[in-house]
């Protein structure tokens, strides 16, 4: 697949990150998301033993990957990776509910609804003023940006140690998180 | 839950227009950072006829919060929140998960729609429809018979804290009280009672100073404090972290690893539930023996630190480093001490002391949890101490100890006015259950003031509230109350939904919610702000404003003209506003705080203390010796168990180390949910989604009890039993669970309840100076099911 032009990415700073959820909830309403689907979620992870404990939390919906596995694999052609700015969109118009992007994507971005018998997913609320979990979030702790200055930020990664291999599908997001979680 | 139809073809069509409108917007990588770049493509949305318009969320968090209704063809379509220039001085006010899922919870078709009464018997839920007329004639013809009957003392206003509107029901039912000769008043609150009780004895009054102080802090002790789950303010977990990234060390003392402990905490200290006063003693012990106190700061603004700075006419020996040291008891109160009793390792104990002593200035930011424990009193008195032997008291980046709560909001607006109450006789609010079955009984030693009580209580009005209920401790005892129809006469309830409380109704209005009546939001924490909430869909089916049938019940009683002057709820927000405007040239008009949605001054650095630090002479503390009573002469005076002179490490009636610990070996603690506010959003499918209700428990005790991560439970002692789901972590202390408190007591016919509501294990015995509640001080066995 082509490169984009510049790809955009996600910066999540899990140092600030509370597990609020808020990013979660004002996807869903911006979504109008039934239960069971959530284009945004927020992940809680813990290791060390007690009482050397650590957790810490990541807020993720679609990560536009530089190899998406859901536009290479979906039958329908109803996913396109922008050349301006990477951005993977997906159009519910041209969904026909097979699923196959549910299983190929290793972080669960797109989310089925039986009820509509179609697939959505974040396309960075495109027409937005911004995405709305960056205006949401209580902690500043999301934001969004071209891809090449956010990976060259103080203390950013891209491999968790409880998140799939970056390698499969080269997720456009980098972290700032505890060193007890880089993998 | 079923989605509007017509609200799901909105979406579509926005959808579809951000894909084709958005298409040709490319911009150069450059301009990306800030803002997000395809603003353009927002004015195809907005052009469809969007309107965007204040509402709030009003529920009791120490926040207040603003958000924006996004309107089109008359269906809220989305909420946004706060959208005003976002800077570093004046960081906007963004709403949580709860306020931002508000269209979830205005269409649960489980909303109460019509006015109903009880038919069946009480707490049964058997309800049939009435008319409004039918339960208006009814509530006034109860009202009468009971005043006539008992007098106004037998009519009980609920503690409900559901809608924190200024015009709400509850000021709404005491306005209409003292027009009929008064009501049942109350004291403290189910939230800090302790510390709200006991802080004035000590400082004279209670303070807290604004979070934006933190960023000066050095070392910041989280001690039960969760603000991430608990939101204090609408901004502190931000001003935390950027206290953090200022470099301050943070150190959490709790038994769990908390959302805010979990991102914040450099060191966590996992100390069982009951004994934060064990460990604040331990620490004055390090200070003092390691000549870490601050004695200039003790000999000039403290009594009863030490033997030369006693009260007159009190024996030797009673002073608190004479109490730490074990002069008079003979129990040094050593880190090794305090290890056996708070689990915590006497090192970690030790250092925590010395960091505390050392790194200047240190907040230490006490939680309402800690103090709503047997003894809860303690843990106040012996904050307060620790931060005065660091001289912490009334300086930017140190912390008055004593527990977190509101300071004094300077925005001039007051509430619906509710007039004098004639009636003098208050019960401490934990109490009410006592005050029905024996109030005529009840003395000053069960913290009545101005005693005794006319009547036991006969009448209630439970509006938006569900301490009927859910809330309050040891729920058996309380339904048994209750059911009994010889002792309250009659209860009328207003809320949104068949809560538990509403179950036990003889009268259940349909109320309208937040979006659906116009409000003023003023925040507990002292923010310096208010929120105006304006009504932006017409309530459905038979759903009415409190004010609206207590002003019928009112004319019904002839003093209609008396309770509303003239005025709707509308109509008296607008004379709120007149008023402030009076006191406050910067406060908007009303159209405008309609239009923009908040009034806000600029956040400012407000330090608790600090004229009494900076000026002792002019500025006394307000204290009976005009200084900050580490020995308090009022309190020794009272010479009760439980009451000491200076604050003493207390073992808890059902803690660790008790008798009944052998055959309920588990603490059970019931921390606050950010998925609900106390009980409200309980009911709300997306709530449920992001956090559902689970018991924490290690898996070592796990283990023992062959549970698996999502297994279902029961957890039981002697007062009742509920059935939840584990959530296996290690991040809560061994021989500690945790179940959020606020799930909706749901029992099955063999009494247990199915939904995990906490407050069928709790207990109603009152702590000792407060009569406060003590609810998280119980133990409990768990089994699998």
């Amino acid at each position: 697949m082509a490169a984009a032009r510049a790809q955009i990415g996600f910066f999540v700073d899990a140092t600030r990150c509370i597990n609020c959820k808020t990013c979660e909830i004002a996807c869903k309403d911006f979504h109008d998301a039934a239960v069971g689907r959530r284009i945004r979620k927020v992940r809680s992870f813990e290791g060390g033993e007690f009482p050397a404990v650590f957790a810490y939390n990541v807020s993720m919906s679609c990560n536009h990957c530089a190899e998406p596995a859901c536009v290479q694999g979906c039958p329908a052609g109803a996913y396109s990776k922008r050349f301006e700015d990477g951005i993977v969109v997906h159009d519910p118009e041209k969904c026909i509910g097979c699923r196959y992007c549910t299983w190929l994507c290793p972080y669960g971005a797109p989310q089925y609804d039986a009820r509509e018998g179609r697939v959505r997913k974040c396309n960075l609320c495109l027409g937005e003023a911004e995405p709305v979990c960056v205006a949401a979030c209580p902690m500043r702790a999301i934001e969004v940006g071209p891809l090449a200055e956010i990976a060259a930020r103080p203390g950013a990664t891209i491999a968790l140690r409880d998140l799939p291999s970056p390698a499969l599908t080269r997720p456009s997001i980098r972290y700032r998180v505890r060193k007890e979680a880089h993998s | 839950m079923k989605t509007n139809e017509h609200d799901r073809t909105l979406v579509d069509r926005r959808l579809f227009l951000r894909l084709s409108g958005a298409a040709g917007a490319g911009l150069a990588a450059g301009e990306l950072l800030g803002r997000w770049p395809l603003a353009g493509a927002a004015g195809v949305a907005a052009a469809g006829g969007t309107k965007i318009v204040a509402v709030a969320c009003n529920h009791n968090c120490g926040g207040r919060c603003h958000l924006k209704a996004h309107i089109k063809d008359g269906v809220i379509t989305r909420i946004s929140t706060d959208d005003s220039p976002d800077t570093a001085g004046r960081p906007q006010l963004r709403a949580c998960l709860k306020g931002r899922a508000m269209r979830s919870r205005l269409r649960n078709p489980a909303r109460l729609r019509y006015p109903m009464k009880r038919v069946g018997e009480r707490g049964e839920a058997k309800f049939q429809r009435i008319s409004w007329d039918e339960a208006i004639d009814s509530i006034a013809a109860n009202l009468k018979r009971m005043v006539e009957r008992h007098g106004p003392a037998s009519v009980y206003i609920q503690y409900a804290t559901g809608d924190c509107g200024l015009i709400s029901g509850h000021a709404a039912a005491q306005r209409l009280m003292n027009l009929m000769g008064g009501y049942l008043a109350r004291y403290n609150s189910y939230s800090s009672a302790c510390l709200s009780y006991t802080a004035p004895f000590v400082t004279g009054y209670r303070d807290t100073s604004s979070y934006q102080t933190l960023e000066h802090s050095k070392l910041i002790i989280l001690n039960g404090f969760n603000p991430a789950e608990t939101i204090f303010e609408t901004n502190s977990n931000y001003y935390l972290a950027r206290a953090k990234e200022a470099g301050a060390r943070v150190v959490a003392i709790d038994p769990r690893l908390t959302e805010t402990a979990a991102t914040f905490a450099d060191e966590w200290l996992p100390l069982k539930p009951t004994t934060d006063a064990a460990l604040f003693v331990a620490m004055a012990h390090v200070l003092i023996t390691e000549n870490l106190c601050n004695r200039e700061f003790l000999d000039t603004y403290c009594i009863g630190f030490d033997e030369e700075h006693m009260p007159a006419g009190v024996p030797a020996g009673q002073s608190y480093e004479s109490y730490v040291l074990g002069r008079s008891d003979g129990v040094a109160k050593t880190p090794e001490w305090a290890a056996e009793i708070t689990g915590i390792e006497a090192h970690a104990i030790r250092n925590l002391a010395r960091e505390y002593g050392t790194l200047h200035p240190a907040q230490l930011l006490q939680g309402l949890g800690p103090q709503r424990h047997a003894h809860g009193e303690e843990s106040v008195r012996a904050g307060i101490a620790l931060a005065s032997m660091t001289g912490n008291l009334g300086v930017a980046g140190g912390g008055w100890g004593g527990g977190e709560g509101g300071r004094r909001i300077e925005i001039p607006i007051g509430g619906l006015p509710t007039g004098d109450n004639p009636v003098k006789a208050k019960i401490p609010v934990f109490l009410w259950t006592d005050a029905i079955v024996r109030g005529t009984e009840m003395t000053a030693a069960d913290g009545v003031q101005n005693g005794p009580l006319a009547s036991n209580i006969k009448f209630i009005f439970n509006l938006a509230g569900n301490t009927l209920v859910n809330q309050h401790a040891d729920i058996n005892r309380t339904v048994r109350i209750l059911r009994d129809e010889a002792l309250v006469e009659c209860i009328v309830v207003s809320d949104h939904f068949l809560t538990p409380s509403a179950r036990f109704a003889d009268i259940l209005l349909p109320a309208d919610n937040s979006l659906e009546r116009s409000d003023i939001g003023v925040p507990w924490s002292g923010e310096r702000y208010i929120v105006f909430g304006n009504k932006v869909v017409e309530p459905p089916y038979e759903c009415r404003h409190d004010y609206w049938w207590l002003s019928r019940v009112a004319e019904r009683l002839g003093i209609g003209e008396a309770f509303t002057e003239g005025r709707t709820e509308e109509q008296w927000l607008e004379q709120l506003v007149r008023e402030a405007r009076r006191k406050d040239p910067g406060f908007p008009s009303y159209d405008e705080l309609r239009e923009r949605g908040f009034y806000r001054k600029d956040p400012e650095e407000y330090v608790a203390f600090e004229k009494e630090i900076r000026d002792p002479a002019g500025h006394p503390f307000p204290t009976p010796s005009g200084k900050v009573e580490i020995f308090s002469k009022t309190l020794y005076e009272m010479n009760q168990p439980g009451i000491p002179g200076v604050p003493h490490y207390i073992p808890a009636w059902e803690g660790p180390a008790g008798e009944l610990a052998g055959r309920y070996p588990l603490q059970c603690i019931g921390p606050h949910y950010k998925r609900r506010t106390h009980s409200t959003w309980d009911e709300d499918p997306w709530m449920e989604e992001a956090d559902p209700q689970q018991m924490w428990i290690s898996p070592s005790d796990a283990a023992a009890r062959s549970i698996a991560h999502g297994d279902r439970v029961k957890v039981f002692n002697d007062r009742g039993a509920l059935l939840t789901r584990a959530r296996v972590t290690k991040r809560i202390r061994p021989g500690v669970v945790a179940i959020p408190q606020g799930a909706w007591y749901t029992p099955g016919k063999d009494g247990v309840c199915r939904r995990g509501c906490i407050n069928v294990l709790t207990s109603q015995k009152a702590t000792p100076l407060a009569h406060g509640n003590a609810q998280h001080t119980i133990l409990v066995e768990v089994k699998k099911v």
